[in-house]
Formats: C-alpha cells, structure tokens, sequence
C-alpha cells in the first residue's frame, strides 16, 4: 500500500514550482460550465494548434525535468473563474493579462502578439461599461478588485486535474497536519475558534457539530460532502467541484480526522456531471498518490471517498433525505432529533458539509483560526460566495468577507442594476432575492445592511446557499413569489401535511391573485397558511418555503393590494391582469392585427383606429407582435 | 431505580418512564393528541404534524419525533398549536374525497372524529382531491386512493409488520399515491391480503370488500339454504361496532342476530378448529415419529400459506397439508348437511364470518373449488356483518343471547384459543400430550405458549419426546425465521406462524380500533371463552368423534385426507411481467425464461444466453415457408411458473420444461420447429 | 423486417452486469436505476422488477425510489433530450418563452414530452447551475447559453437537418 509523507509533498510542491518557473508563458483557459457553454473549449483547442504552428513547445502537463532553453508554453484548462457573463475567458501568466469573450478566431494573434511579443490585445480586454476604460489584469476589473477570493482562491488558477499543481499550491499539507501532529479535539476546537458556520443553509457552528458526533462513540462513523446544490440560481458549489476538487476532498479528510471517520461521500448533483467527473479523477488521483486510502500520512489511520450521483431532487439537500437517497431509498427527510451526529448515514454517527464549508476548512488548518476569523461579523466570520444573477451588469461568482453591503455587491462589484433589454440604468433597482426559494427579498431600504447570517434572518431572509438574484423595477413580486413557491411545490417531498399541501395551496391562492380573482381574504389566507407551514413542516425545505412569499407580502404590500383590489399589476408580468387597449393616435388601420388575433377580438374599418374588445381578448399578444406602429398598450 | 426525570405537561408533573416519545408521555397526562401517522407499533414517521406541541426553548415540535427530557415544559394547546392542527386538518380535508355519508368507515373515522373534535367547520381552500380510479379487482381489500391522506401507516405495516411491501409511495410531491408497484391492483401483486393495511388506515382508502350484497341475495333467495361458521376472533370484537369494549364476549348474541337475519343455520369454526387440532397433531407426531420432514409449519393463516407461496417454495413440503377450519367447514359441511338437512347441494349457501380479509381470498382459492362449486361461498368480515346487522336496526346490544346449531356448532376451548397466537399450538399440545404419554393432562392453560413476543421458543417434553417448538406471529418475524431455517440456522420441530400482530384477533376484518390495548383485551376475551367452556381439548369433542364414527373413519385416513387436506404451490409475486430479450414482432415460436429468483439460483441466466445466441447465430428464424420473413424464434424473460422447485422452467409455446438445461431446451425447440416446418439448409 | 441482433441481449446483459458490479447491493439501487437507464434509456417496468428480484426488494418499493426522483423516466425519451433551465437567473431572463417556442415547434405540451419519432424529448428542469448564461438550454449534454428564441429553433433546426442528412 503506497503512503506518502509530508517531505514527499514538499518534493513535489518544489519541482512543481521549479518547473513552472521555467515556462516561458502559461496560457490558461477558463473550463468552467459556464465558458464551456460559451466555447471555450474551442478556445483551448485553437489555441493548441496556435502554438504548434508557431515552433514552440506545448505542454499541457508540466513534466518534473526540463531543461533546455526552447521557448515552452504551458497551456491548460482551469475551474470557473467566475466572470462567466464575460467569458470565455482567458488568463497570460506571468502577466496575468485577461481577455475576454475570446473567440477560437482570436488564438493565432494571442500567440503571436501576446505569447511571442509580450504585446496586450486591447480589444480582448475587458471594457468597463459606465467608464468604458479597459481593464488589463484580473484586479484590475472592479468585479475582481473589490472581491476577497479564499475560498474561491485556487479556482481559476489550478489546474482542476492535476493534483500536483494543487499540492504545488500548498494543498494536502492540511491534512497531513492534522493526520500527523493534531488530536481530533485540536481539529474541531480550531474549526470553533474560526468561527467557521455552514455554507449551506442553517448556518451552524461547524466545529460544534463536529464535536457533537467527535463525541459519539461508534464502530464507523461517516462524512458527507453535500453538492446537491438545488437552489436555483446558485453555483458555487459547483464551481468549487469543478475548479478546486482537491481542495474539497481535503476538507473532507479534515472532517473525517476531527471526528475519527474512515468513509466520506460526495453527494453531487446530478445536473453537474463535469463535477461528478472531476471529483471522481480528483479522488481516484488522490488514492494513487497514497494521499487516500490506507495508513494515510503514516498516520495508520484510512479514508475512503465514494461520489454518488443524485437523481434530480432539491430535497436531497436535506441532510436526512440525502442520506436517505444514498442509502437507495426515496429522499424523503425523517425527524430530527436524532440528529445524523448521532444517528446518520446507515445508522452510524456523521457529519454533514456542505462543499463550501469544507473548502473553507483546509485555508483555517492552514492559516489559523484566527487568520479566518478576521474576516467578516462579529457573529459571521470569513467570506461568503454568492452567485450574482439576474438583472445585474456582472452576472457571476463572488466571493466576499461577511458584512458586506448590498450596494457593495450590486453596484460596485455588479456594475449596476440592468433593464430588461441588458443596459445598466441608474435608478432600476427593485430588490434582491437573497438564499433562493428559502430566502426572502430585500429592498432599497436594505441596501446598505451589512449581509451576515443574523441581519438577514432579523429580515426575513437567508443566507441560504448564497443565490443572489438582483430584480429591477420590471420585475412583478407577485410573479416573482409564484415562481418561487412553483418551485418549492413541485420540490415538496410530499411527506408531511404542511408542506406537501400548504405550499400546492399557498401556489393555488398566489394564481388566484395572479388571474385576478383574488381579494383580500386572498391575502390573509395566504399569510395564515405561510406560517403554518413555517412553523409545523418537517423539514428545513418546509420551514422555508413560504419565507419568498411571507416577506414579498410583507415588503411590497401595496404591490399584492394592487393585484387583487385593482387588479392591476404595475409590472405587466400578469398576463390577465393586462389591459391590452390601441393607442388611436398610433393605430393607421392597417388592420393586420384583426386579421390575426385569434378569438377576433379587434374590430374596425380599415384606414380607421382599431379597437380590442375586452371580454373577448385572451391577451395572448399576437396583435403586438404584428403591429408595426407600436400601438398596442398593455405588454 | 434512578428516576428518569419528569416533564411539565399543561402544568402537570408527569414523571418519565421508558416512553418512547413525548406523545407516549403526554398520553400519561390523559391527553390524546390527534395523530394519524403514530402507531406504537410502527416506526415513527412525523409526517401529519397534528401532534405537535408547543416545547419550552425548542418552539413548535411534533411530539411523536420528541425524546422526553427531564425539566422539559411542554404546552399541549396553545392558540398557535391549535391553529396549526386546524389549518393541517383543513388542508386534508381539500384534498380529500368527502364522501362520507357513504364511506364505509363513516363513524369510524380519524379524520371525520378529528375535524369533528377541532371544530374544522369550513374548509377554505380550494378542493384539490384527484380522481383516480378505484381498486376493487383484489377479493379481499379495496383501495380508493382518492381518500387517502397519506400518513403511510399502511405503507409502513405493509413493509415493517409483514416484511412484503406490496404497496408504497409513488411519485412525489402533491403527486404522491399509495400503492402497489406500476400502479397495478392489489389483486396482481404480492399482497398477502392479511389486510394490516386496512386495520391501520384512519380513514376509508383500505377497507375490506364487502360481500354482504352477495349474503343477502342469498339470504332472500326462497331456494337458498344460508348456513354460517363464525370464527372464534369475531366474538370477542364485533361487539366494537356497537360500542362495547374490545374482548367482551358477544357470542350469543351474534347467534341471535344472523338467525334474526335469516340464516338457516349458524355454526361455529371453532368446531373445525377441533377438527384441524386432530388432524394436524396426528400429522406432526407421525412426521415427528418417522422422522419425516421437519419442522411443520401451521397452515391455517391464509395470509401465511400465500406469503410462504410467494418467498418460500423450498418450505412448502414442510407445512401441514391440513386446511385450514374455514375450509375444513366448507368441505365437512358440503358433505353432510345436505343429506343431514334433506336439501340440494347447490342449494346450500354456506357464509363464512372472519376476522380476516385474506380469508376472502382463501375461499376463492381454485384448490377450494369443485365443479365450479366453492366450499365457502361467500366471507363475511366481522365489520362487515356488523354493517349488515347495523342495517337490518336489530339492537344487538339488546339481544337475549342463543346457542350455536349442532353439531357443526359444538366447540372445546381449544377450538376457541385459535384466534390469538400461541393458540394453534397450545390446542396441538393439549392432544398431543395425551396421545403420546397416554396420561391425562389436567392442568389445560400451557401459559408458556402464549404472550406477545414476535418469536417465542418453547423447548416442551412430551413423555420421552422433546419437542421444539416456535410461535410466531407477524410476517416479518416469521421471514427472519424461515430464513434462519433455510440457512439452516434454526431447527424446530413444529412452528405455529399467524400473520397478524396477535393473533386472528388483529385480523384486517376486524372492527378498526383506536383503543391502544385492544390486542390485549381480545385476546383475553378468547382465554376467557375458553375458560367458560366445558371441554377444553379438541379430542373430547363428542361431535368430533362422531364425525370421524360416521364419515371420516381414522384420523389421516383417505377420507379424511380428501376432505380435510390440500398442497399448495409456488407462486408468482407480480403479473404480466416480461423482458423482451429479442423483440421478435410476430414470432412462430416463444421462449420464456423464467428469471425468477428460484431459477435465478439455478441458473437460469446462463440458459437464457446460450438460448439467445444459438437461435441467432444458427438463424433459426429461418424456417421453411417462412425464410427470410422475419425473426421467427422470440426469447423472453418472465417472472415465475409457480413451479419454483423445479427450477430453472423455461416455455417453448405451451411446452414447459421442468429442471432446464441447454441441451433438453435445444430438443424441445427442435421439436417445436419440426412441427411448425423444418429449417431452411437444415 | 429482421429485428436488430440481440440488442435487446446486450440491454439485458447490461443489466445482469450493472448489478453485479453493484454487489447486488440495494443501497446502490439509485446508482443501479441510473445506470440501467443509461443502457436503456428509460426504466422499463419489466426491469424494474427484475432489478428487485435480484435485489430481493418489493417491487414497489423499487418503482416508489424511480417514480421519486425527477431523472428516472419510466417512459421511453427521444434521440435528443432538450432541457431548458428554469432555474431562477433563466426564469427572469425569459426562460418561459424558450419553452413555448420549442413547444410549438416540436408539437409538444407540459404533458406530452417526446415527439411521436421518437427524436426529440422536451423538458424543463431546475437549475443547471450556469446562471451567468441564463437563460440557458442543453440538448444531450451540450449546454447552450444566452439563447433566444430564434437560436432556440435554429439549434432544433440544425439536428434536423444533421438527422436528414445521416439518413
């Protein structure tokens, strides 16, 4: 059984340095989900054949001993960098020149202007939207400037499938010091001095859960990676998988040295397979180093990672569902107490993290618990990713210390709230949705809160796992909370009573209000329901699924009293709601419209403005789509 | 004893003794939280939400899931838990069919009681009950799933109580059903039909099918003669219905009102139950003396024989050949009321009343059909006799009690204790402890054979014999054992396997209870019976000796084994179920394989692959008359001949080959292409 | 019209080896469901219960896990799979839209999936976790991002074309 121990990673982080350094010029390419989808690998492989045709040497994998002087490239895909609104992206080192939405058009003049001249391509550059100044380097851009990237750190910069590159970057000396020179008391009471609390919802103490199942005595005692990352509009754990994998199956043998386990698995997503693939190349590079398996570190003690792949569903990221479903049965939440720290995976103590928790953890071992702890709240300590989306200029991943302002995060490293045609406008900002279908909104009054765990739970919202949808002043709340509890209602397990019904009930009264059928009572009822759900459902899923339409009842009243006293709805999201009318001063009669609206609801003589029958118009918006003058009102 | 603490309940000290939760504690207050998904029974589920209560520093939590705690303050009815649980009911209620003028379990009703208890006077959301099909295909369980709340107790008593799970969540979400895989019927699945999912649903989505049209067409049909047996359970529970205590003796008057109905005759199983008690006694100890196939199993319990169908085949030679009493009735009845009575044997109607939906299927058995006549014709449940006396308006609980007619009416004790587990065999120990030390046995009550524990060992010696024996009742614990004995783990010499938890008495027929002992209590009742009768040992039946005197001859002799005892066969769990291995669209010749798990272990796999190929690689499809059309040899995969011991049994068209190898499956197809036509080149 | 050599065999064999790699293990029963469908493309029924046969599990406990989980299709799906993300970032960048485009265009509803060819299944699923590109699609695993409308039908249109030429 092969071992390694820590002067072998020393050896190797020394001669993987050393030959990096005798590289010429290191291209690499962003292959993250999001680039991919935007070409990047056509990029990368432009790029390949750009080099070959120029007479340099081209290496995709740094070999140990090289020496000569011939000009070598290293090229090679990396994790998401987290621009994806900008991407492909591609990154020159050691100038650390980024280009963006590179085309595989550009590879030949990268080569030649950028690799063999030393010469910038102004036009790859990332221009700046409100300035329109182009920015050369990473840290340039404001989205990267205002950022603290720890967690995110390697991603974007390590080569996802290469180990050595990860130990290069001081990985696994982590957990060969808690393997080696760290009791397991050491481990979790370090981890609670960090004040480190989990990414993935709750927000618990992570080194007190750890303690809790440290504690419990058992023949076998499990860790659990949670990648089910079911909220729609998040993915930095995705990107963590993706980009950084060693640094996540570190974490989980820290996790499992803390608490005396020898299993872990990977719970990924099944929407995520280069995540699946990465982490089982990352696991299977791992056990052939001897980093995994047996005698680990010579420590004697072993750890084994499996990966499983999830089968489509959001309540698999409650924790009892999830080791439910990797136990083969349905995902469906049991009670808690126990708690899995006593009574988990197959009945066994275990612990529970989610990946950007235990990305954290191997940065605390090896910076120290008070390193981490200067970052962030009194109460929130560290950074927090979050997945910016929606009508914001720079959509992506971010990374930032707890205790952040909205308005940091959605002006200065956003670049500003965008209209539905993409253009950045000064006044659109509406709200946030912040912690996904768990979460609630926040508002302009919001804006300057600094985020942490209890500010927004104080608020009505989560930090959830860190979707951070920014919404202008298009964007109808009523809508907005419907598609929320569209999601939840058809994620529902369908176990318990409040949840499996309350949410399909609160989804059926939302319509009614949407369809311009509700009143007040609406409302009232739908309140009721909402905290009854909150208050009684099983699950965390349960408890948190009327929290999007609690608090947008709550913070856009006059938007919901509207709909249903007024039926009107300011946005024109709700399609029956619309009043489609013709605006006569526009309308020349040219009579397309009545010719094909499909319930014949527009009459009128020709060369003459039209007029839409109301009772009959199914507002399906065919008349606007034909109408050449712009006289339909109402969409 | 260290005190375990005590929890403030209301304001009540209430001290912790080995409660399983909080729930079990408040119950100790004297308070019945409303709950649809606890069962002591079954494991905890948490899904209902009606239990929850108001904790000190933990907030709202449902009761069931919680662990009681010294110091804990828990507030059972705060106005948040109380609207909690309203807005929970109500959320049923809309999503549940509300056809309860017409719902059989009217009256009887968990959620019909609760809404009722709650005050839930207005639904207010929009009704959201689905309308799917209803299954009554099955003879024993009707399933309206449009009533269902999906508080899985049937689920859970289903997979925990009998180990079959033949039904289960489907779907998720609102989506989410009860019920058998591929939304087949009850009827078509490996469902026992011990009816432990009936007995647990709180409202009306299981319930027994009922037959009572069927009796009263009978009952009013002048050329009729309608004679009942009533099993011993029935007596010591029917009396529920009419709001007596669960155990209270209602015998007599059950009597009174099937006569009052209009039943010729009424009789008792237990006078059966003697008889099996004979017949099966003598069975074990000849088996026992000649050292012949050991252990014997009970073969009584319907919902057993079928469940030991469907998973044990290698154990069939080893159960009784005996009938069961119901059926044993059935057979002694058609064979000498109609000349005892002076009427036409078709004439006679013979109803059976049981505590039991799985005996609706029993007698529907075709080893209990001759000449198209049934031995039973048609099974009464205990609620379903009651709904037909609630219908005539007899007062039952008015009725002056009158005796059984003789002489299939006559009963010792022993006859009776069958109900309740451990009952079979104390009535076998009871004989056989005479028949083979040849003394008196004085002392009746074998108290070591009886009790609630799942599986009971008892080592017994019967003069020089040492007989060991096991009680066991649920399926699950008979599946450990069965396994056990087929590992050849555990040696017995006799084992007694009930289905229901208890004994007959938990039997799926019975009155639904919410009394939390109404196990215990019937089954004393049962103990009590038989301790009010005279004769307490099945060989002092003198209607028993007369039978055998005028019709029977010996104990196991031709006769008796004509009428009194049956085999039984592996069968299938699933129907309708095959792999096309080919895809072959208009074959000549089919070749099923049976992959089930017998074969399986005989290698039916490997058969399977060699057939596949040989038939493609020799290119038998090309058959003369038919070269070159198309594929002319089809190979499928099946699930089960019911021939599990002569495994692996593959089909060629009709042929079945028993014990299959390659080269006999070769033969036969050959045989088969000869008389279709001859292979091309061949 | 001769049947396809024993590929109704391999299917099976597949089957066969999947759960002995497996262990005949039911804990895997989600890793086996998920590679049979692979082999398969869908969960047929007649395989569902030979998978609890061998697992010696109650078929309605295996069909309970298949019907639970979104990825298991008890019905056969097209050559192509088109998943449109409506994810949160998809949903108000217009990912509805897309959806009734295609719907349209491949004759297909919220009820009806899959073409009567047999070449194209249509699904929404939940987010695909590539929200910077909302709104995004995937046809088998190639993820489309920032698509319209237009593009929409043009990527339909291409496989088309791509299936009319093979032919």
């Amino acid at each position: 059984m092969k071992t390694i121990t820590k002067a072998t990673l020393e050896l190797i982080r020394e001669h993987y340095n050393k030959s990096i350094k005798s590289v010429h010029k290191r291209i690499i390419v962003c292959a993250g989900t999001g680039c991919i989808a935007n070409g990047s690998m056509l990029v990368y492989e432009a790029l390949e054949k750009a080099i070959k045709a120029t007479g340099m040497e081209l290496f995709v994998e740094l070999e140990l001993d090289v020496h000569d002087d011939k000009k070598k490239v290293h090229l090679n895909g990396s994790g998401c960098q987290g621009f994806c609104a900008q991407g492909p992206l591609v990154n020159i080192l050691p100038e650390e020149t980024m280009y963006v939405k590179v085309k595989p058009e550009d590879a030949l003049e990268i080569i030649e202007r950028s690799i063999l001249k030393d010469e910038v391509i102004e036009r790859l550059l990332y221009v700046n939207p409100v300035t329109g100044e182009r920015s050369r380097g990473q840290l340039d851009i404001p989205f990267y400037k205002l950022q603290n990237r720890l967690v995110l750190g390697e991603c974007g910069h390590v080569d996802p499938e290469n180990i050595r590159e990860y130990i290069a970057h001081n990985g696994y000396f982590a957990a060969e010091k808690v393997f080696n020179h760290m009791t397991d008391v050491d481990v979790c009471d370090t981890l609670v001095d960090s004040g480190l609390r989990g990414r993935g919802g709750g927000g618990f103490s992570t080194g007190k859960k750890w303690h809790l199942t440290r504690v419990e005595k058992s023949d076998k005692k499990y860790v659990i990676c949670n990648g089910d990352e079911g909220d729609p509009g998040a993915f930095m754990d995705r990107s963590l998988m993706e980009g950084n994998p060693h640094r996540v199956i570190e974490g989980i043998m820290i996790a499992a040295r803390a608490i005396n386990a020898n299993e872990g698995y990977v719970y990924v997503r099944l929407e995520y397979p280069l995540a699946v693939k990465r982490m089982r190349k990352a696991i299977e590079d791992a056990m052939d180093a001897g980093i995994l398996g047996e005698n680990i570190f010579g420590s004697g003690k072993s750890m084994h990672i499996s990966v499983m792949e999830g089968a489509g569903a959001f309540v698999c990221g409650e924790e009892t569902a999830l080791m439910a479903s990797i136990e083969g049965k349905r995902g469906m939440p049991m009670p808690k107490p126990p708690f899995p720290a006593q009574k988990g995976l197959f009945g066994k103590p275990t612990v529970i993290n989610n990946v950007e928790t235990l990305a954290a953890v191997p940065l605390i071992i090896r910076n120290g618990a008070s390193w981490f702890n200067q970052y962030g709240t009194s109460t929130s300590k560290g950074t927090k990713t979050f997945a910016l989306t929606g009508h914001v200029a720079n959509t992506g991943l971010i990374e930032v210390p707890f205790g952040t302002t909205l308005r940091e995060i959605v002006y200065n490293i956003g670049g500003g709230v965008t209209d539905n045609d993409g253009k950045v406008t000064g006044d659109g900002f509406k709200a946030v949705q912040i912690g996904g279908p768990s979460g609630g909104c926040l508002t302009e009054t919001d804006i300057d809160l600094p985020l942490d765990y209890d500010n927004l739970i104080a608020k009505g919202a989560m930090v959830g796992s860190g979707g951070l949808v920014v919404m202008n002043t298009q964007t109808c709340m009523v809508q907005i909370a419907r598609f929320f509890m569209n999601f939840t209602q058809n994620e529902s397990c369908g176990k318990c009573v409040p949840c499996r019904e309350g949410t399909k009930q609160m989804l059926s009264l939302l319509d009614e209000i949407i369809e311009g059928n509700g009143t007040i009572e609406t409302i009232e009822l739908l309140q009721e329901v909402g905290k009854c759900v909150k208050k009684a459902s099983l699950c965390g899923l349960g408890k948190t699924a009327p929290s999007p339409v609690l608090s947008t009842i709550e913070k856009f009243n006059d938007e919901y009293l509207q709909h249903v006293l007024k039926k009107r709805c300011a946005t024109n999201n709700c399609k029956s709601l619309r009043n489609v009318t013709i605006d006569i001063e526009k309308c020349i009669g040219c009579t397309s419209c009545a010719r094909k609206c499909p319930v014949g609801a527009i009459s009128g003589e020709k060369k003459q403005p039209h007029v839409i029958n109301s009772d009959l118009c199914t507002k399906c918006g065919v008349c606007n789509s034909v109408c050449k003058f712009n006289a339909i009102l109402g969409f | 004893m260290e005190t375990k603490g005590n929890v403030n309940i209301d304001g009540i000290i209430v001290p912790i003794d080995n409660e399983k939760n909080l729930l079990e504690l408040i119950r100790k207050a004297d308070i019945e939280l409303p709950t649809f998904c606890y069962h002591s029974h079954l494991s905890i589920y948490g899904a209902c939400r009606l239990c929850v209560s108001d904790i000190e520093g933990m907030g709202i939590q449902a009761t069931c899931s919680i662990q009681p705690r010294d110091g804990m303050i828990v507030r059972t009815n705060t106005s948040e838990v109380r609207q909690i649980r309203k807005i929970n009911l109500e959320l049923i209620l809309a999503n549940h069919k509300i056809d309860c003028p017409s719902c059989s379990r009217s009256s009887n009703c968990k959620l019909q009681d609760l809404a009722r208890r709650l005050g839930v006077t207005k639904v207010r959301f929009k009704q959201t009950n689905s309308h799917l099909p209803i299954d009554d295909c099955s003879n024993s369980i009707i399933h309206d799933p449009n009533k269902c709340i999906l508080c899985g107790d049937c689920v859970r008593a289903c997979k925990e109580i009998q180990s079959v799970g033949a039904i289960d969540f489907v779907n998720r979400g609102s989506q989410t059903i009860v019920g058998p895989a591929f939304n087949k019927s009850l009827r078509d699945v490996e469902c026992v039909y011990c009816g432990q999912c009936v007995s647990v649903c709180p409202v009306g989505a299981l319930v027994p099918k009922p037959e009572t049209e069927e009796v009263w067409d009978a009952i009013h049909n002048p050329e009729k003669y309608v004679v009942a047996q009533i099993a011993p359970a029935v007596r010591v529970a029917l009396g529920e219905s009419f709001g007596i205590e669960a155990g209270v003796i209602t015998t007599g008057q059950i009597v009174t009102s099937l006569k009052r109905m209009g039943f010729n005759k009424v009789y008792d199983t237990s006078f059966t139950a003697d008889l099996t008690v004979l017949e099966e006694a003598s069975e074990f100890i000849s088996r026992k003396l000649k050292g012949e196939l050991l252990p014997q199993f009970t073969s009584c319990c319907p919902g057993w024989v079928k469940f030991a169908e469907q998973y044990y085949p290698e154990l069939l030679p080893n159960l009784s050949t005996c009938k069961s009493p119901q059926q044993m009735f059935g057979s002694v009845a058609r064979e000498i009321l109609p000349k005892m009575l002076g009427i036409k044997p078709e004439n006679l109607v013979i109803v059976s009343i049981m505590p039991c939906t799985a005996k609706k299927f029993e007698a529907k058995r075709e080893e209990f059909i001759h000449n198209g006549l049934a031995d039973v014709d048609h099974v009464l449940s205990t609620e379903g006799l009651a709904r037909m006396i609630q219908e005539t308006g007899i007062q039952f609980n008015k009725l002056k009690p009158e005796s059984f007619d003789l002489p299939l009416g006559f009963k010792t004790g022993a006859g009776v204790i069958f109900g309740n587990t451990g009952g079979v065999s104390e009535a076998v120990l009871r004989y056989a402890y005479e028949k083979i030390t040849g003394e008196t046995l004085i002392d009746t009550d074998i108290k070591i054979v009886r009790g609630m524990e799942g599986i009971r060992d008892v080592n017994i010696k019967l003069g020089d014999l040492n007989i060991k024996l096991a009680i066991v009742h649920t399926l699950s614990n008979a599946r450990k054992l069965c396994d056990k004995i087929v590992a050849g783990e555990a040696n017995y010499d006799l084992i007694e396997v009930m289905a229901c938890p208890g004994g007959c008495i938990a039997g799926g027929g019975q009155p639904v209870s919410f009394d939390t002992d109404f196990r215990m209590k019937r089954m004393q009742g049962l103990y009590n019976t038989d301790k009010q009768l005279e004769l307490h040992k099945s060989q002092d039946n003198p209607y028993i000796k007369e039978l055998y005197k005028t019709t029977l001859g010996e104990i196991g002799s031709p006769k008796a084994h004509e009428l009194l005892h049956t085999h039984y066969h592996g069968r299938k769990r699933i129907t309708d179920q095959v792999i096309n291995i080919r895809n072959t669209v208009h074959p000549k010749i089919e070749i099923y394989v049976c992959l089930g798990t017998n074969c399986y272990i005989r290698g039916a796999h490997e058969l399977m692959k060699q057939l596949t190929q040989y038939v493609t690689e020799n290119k038998l499809e090309d058959i003369i008359g038919f070269e070159g059309q198309e594929d002319m040899v089809d190979v499928k995969g099946t699930f089960c001949f019911e021939r599990c011991e002569k495994g692996p049994v593959l089909r060629v068209n009709e042929h079945i080959l028993e014990h299959a190898t390659f080269e006999k499956a070769k033969a036969l197809l050959y045989k088969e292409i000869q008389r279709i036509g001859l292979l091309v080149n061949k | 019209m001769k049947t396809e050599p024993n590929n109704n065999l391999r299917q099976f064999q597949q089957v066969l080896e999947i759960i002995e790699k497996n262990n005949h293990d039911k804990t895997h029963l989600i890793t086996i469901l998920q590679q049979v469908q692979d082999a398969y493309r869908y969960l047929p029924p007649q395989v569902l219960t030979y998978i609890a046969t061998m697992l010696k599990m109650p078929v309605a406990e295996v069909y309970g896990v298949a019907t639970f989980y979104a990825h298991f299709s008890l019905e056969a799906k097209g050559k192509y799979v088109i998943k449109v993300c409506d994810g949160t970032a998809c949903h108000v960048k217009g990912s509805s839209k897309l959806l009734d485009t295609l719907y349209s265009k491949l004759k297909l509803s919220e009820k009806k999936h899959t073409t009567d060819d047999m070449m194209f299944t249509l699904e929404a699923v939940s987010c695909l976790g590539a929200c910077g590109l909302a709104p995004v699609m995937v046809v088998n695993d190639k993820i489309y991002g920032e698509v319209n409308a237009k593009r929409c039908g043009e990527i339909v249109d291409n496989i088309i074309n791509a299936e009319l030429g093979e032919g």
